[in-house]
């Protein structure tokens, strides 16, 4: 059911990606910067909201006059500003649930990401205290309306002897004192809030807080154009003697308050409770066994680092020496962190096909699906290969749909991840003729399941970043397709294309060394 | 050509995005309730009598106790349950049996409703018990309202002020 529902969901998200990058291209596309604008939107409602705090009166009858002296005297800075912090709060509120079904549905919450997916929980409720706190503050029509529907629900709980409604029955009730209280609080709502998103990125490695430039500017640009068009505006002083019986809602954040009126205060306590505890026990829901973790073997570690600079979850570090070994440092996996990407191993200078079979056990691997077994795979695979254009694909297991390739004179290796495959692979196949050529397919640029993988293999084929392809490796034998499920039908037609070009290339010149020969790579053990 | 279609799309989406924040942040209007109706909110918070009689120690009864706590009188502390109703009209539309708060049952029982009615003329009639020693009502009141739509009547309740207030 679960499965059903996520791949039925990949599958919309994949089509609205493919949308997306067509038009804002694979690195501003906004769908894969969901919590970064969340991080954004938050800045753009923080700024505008120290600019009207400056302005605010905390007082009932002062802080509705001070906010319409604002939006109407001072349309051009303090209305705009106005504008942007009401819709800044929306749009975080739309780009917060985007980015959790989005994680949801492409099952990026197991293991040990269940951390990040758990501590996201709470972000939704500090979200929401700080928006409904603030509309509050305007003390207008709706602000009335949301007090005293929100007092007569906190007040179903059993923590309060006199209720708090009791502060809404009418004009007589209402105090200064609870007021200032409130605007106290929508300073440290908010605060508790970004302290919590903090929390909400620890684990995770290079997390993207800060959408691409063009996307900052655009969605900024957008919210301009829209403040300027429909600024947001009062809708009439409170007054509680009489009440509406139509109010504008923001249904971002108020779409519980007509349940609470149907339903009862019980029923939506029992609606929020229920989904946040559902949400909270969803990463283990049902229950599935981890892959076995990376594993550091000693002897073969040279503690270069690069493991650990790739590693999307810091789940490896770097501790002084312990086995002798005339290094100063040796790699760590924390298997508490260790989501079994395989991108260390693409990373570790000693994964390399060119050592010998025998000791061909590289600085850390996975243990179910270890580099011997690679190279193994490798081999065969390219054995059966004939015809003028033999191409080898490594397919990435999340993404693009390989299997789909297999043909005469194609062959298809499913990897976890394509970072996960050394570099040196590219150029043991290609510089051994075992193929004439190497497709890697994978995650489309900024969707990597692995979070870095797209980009640690675009560096690393361009020799910006280690363990790169060695310069002798002809890259017009390498062809990368960074396509996700969206473009399943865009695969074959790089793949005919990427044929066609290996047959027109001139046959390459060095003869393939035997096997067991000592070749320059063994030496030196890495490439 | 593909610049132009690019930037197309995007003002279009960025479009989307502005109009869809916007709409949503004060559209569709919510009707609370419907226009003809007023509203009637119902609250007090209201200690009761104790639930017995206070007692007054006998000579022997002081001298088994320690000097520092022969006190001659001894009330119990636990109020007694509020018992309200209220008719409309004739009809009883309410009608609570309030427990005392707190763990010792000392605190005050409370009552908070809040009801729309059609605006108009209606009968209004309180009736309060707050002691369980007595049968009948301690607190009456009754009147005719007039309430024009959209007002808020509060029926509240205050013993030194008398009992009810409406407001
Ligand atoms: C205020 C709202 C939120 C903000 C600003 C936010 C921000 C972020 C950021 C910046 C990342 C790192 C992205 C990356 O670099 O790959 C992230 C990851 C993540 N977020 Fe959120 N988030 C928010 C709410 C939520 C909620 C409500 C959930 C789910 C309950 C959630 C679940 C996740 C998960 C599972 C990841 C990890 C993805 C991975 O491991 O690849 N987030 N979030
Ligand atoms: S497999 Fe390697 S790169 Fe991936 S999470 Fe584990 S330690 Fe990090
Ligand atoms: S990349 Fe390999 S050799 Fe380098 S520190 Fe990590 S495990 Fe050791």
């Amino acid at each position: 059911m679960l499965k059903i529902i996520q791949s039925a969901g990949q599958t919309v998200f994949s089509r609205l990606d493919r949308l997306f990058s067509a038009v804002f291209g694979d690195r501003a596309n906004p769908l894969y910067h969901l919590g970064a604008l969340g991080f954004y939107f938050f800045w753009v409602v923080a700024v505008s909201g120290i600019y009207l705090y400056i302005f605010f009166e905390t007082s009932t009858v002062a802080a509705y006059q001070s906010i319409e002296r604002l939006t109407h005297d001072q349309w051009w800075l303090g209305g705009v500003m106005r504008s942007l912090h009401r819709y800044g709060s929306d749009a975080m509120v739309a780009v917060m649930f985007t980015h959790m079904t989005r994680e949801f549905l492409f099952d990026r919450m197991r293991g040990p990401r269940w951390y990040s997916w758990f501590t996201g929980v709470p972000l939704i409720a500090f979200v929401y205290a700080s928006g409904i706190n603030g509309y509050w503050l305007v003390w207008d029509r709706l602000a009335q309306y949301i007090a005293v529907t929100t007092a007569e629900w906190i007040d179903w709980l059993p923590f309060f002897t006199e209720p708090i409604a009791r502060n809404f029955l009418n004009e007589a009730a209402v105090s200064d004192r609870f007021f200032s209280l409130l605007s106290f609080l929508h300073i440290g709502i908010p605060l508790f809030l970004l302290l919590a998103m903090w929390i909400h990125i620890q684990r995770i490695a290079h997390a993207r807080t800060n959408p691409p430039r063009r996307l900052a500017a655009g969605t900024l640009a957008a919210l301009l154009v829209l403040s300027l068009a429909f600024p947001a505006l009062s809708q009439g002083p409170a007054n509680l003697d009489t009440v509406d019986a139509r109010v504008g809602l923001d249904w971002f954040y108020l779409p519980l308050y007509p349940l609470i009126d149907r339903w009862g205060s019980g029923t939506v306590w029992a609606l929020v409770g229920g989904s946040g505890l559902l949400l909270m026990v969803l990463p283990w829901l049902p229950y599935r066994k981890r892959d076995p973790v990376a594993v550091v073997s000693l002897p073969n570690c040279n503690g270069c680092g690069w493991c650990f600079a790739d590693c999307p979850y810091s789940a490896v570090t770097l501790a002084p020496r312990t086995d002798g070994l005339p290094f100063d440092h040796e790699a760590v996996v924390n298997p508490e962190l260790c989501i079994a990407c395989g991108i260390c191993v693409g990373s570790c200078p000693t994964a390399t096909p060119f050592r010998r079979l025998t000791d061909l056990t590289p600085g850390i691997d996975l243990p179910d699906r270890n580099i011997r077994e690679l190279r193994e795979r490798t081999v065969a695979a390219c054995a059966g290969l004939e015809g003028p254009a033999r191409v080898l694909v490594y397919g990435c297991r999340h993404s693009a749909h390989a299997d789909q390739l297999i043909a005469p004179g194609v062959t298809v290796l499913t990897v976890p991840c394509l970072a996960a495959l050394p570099p040196s692979f590219i150029d043991f196949v290609i510089m051994r003729r075992q193929a004439d050529g190497v497709l890697l397919a994978g995650c489309n640029r900024g969707n990597c399941h692995y979070r870095l993988g797209t980009d640690w293999t675009t560096q690393r084929l361009a020799g910006e970043r280690d363990p790169r392809l060695r310069e002798r490796v002809p890259r017009n034998r390498i062809e990368v397709f960074h396509g996700g499920r969206g473009w399943p039908d865009s695969l074959p037609e790089v793949l005919v294309q990427f044929r066609a070009r290996l047959t027109s290339l001139a046959p390459l010149n060095e003869k393939p060394p035997h096997p067991a020969a000592k070749t320059p790579e063994q030496q030196h053990g890495a490439d | 050509m593909a610049r132009v279609l690019r930037a197309i799309g995007q003002v279009l989406l960025y479009g989307a995005f502005a109009g869809v924040i916007g709409y949503f942040s004060v559209r569709p209007v919510y009707q609370a309730m419907a226009p003809d109706q007023a509203l009637i909110k119902l609250s007090f918070s209201h200690a009761a009598q104790p639930v017995g009689a206070c007692h007054q120690r006998t000579a022997e009864e002081l001298a088994r106790l320690p000097p520092n706590m022969r006190a001659p009188e001894v009330c119990p502390r636990e109020r007694s349950p509020v018992t309200f109703e209220l008719d409309l009209d004739g009809k009883t539309v309410v009608r609570a049996v309030l427990p005392p708060t707190g763990v010792a049952r000392d605190g005050a029982a409370r009552l908070y409703q809040r009801f729309p009615v059609q605006a108009g003329v209606h009968r209004v009639r309180v009736r309060l018990r707050d002691n369980v020693r007595d049968t009948g009502y301690t607190y009456t009141r009754e009147g005719s309202i007039n309430l024009v739509p959209g007002q808020v009547f509060v029926i509240d309740f205050n013993s030194r002020r008398g009992g009810f207030v409406f407001k």
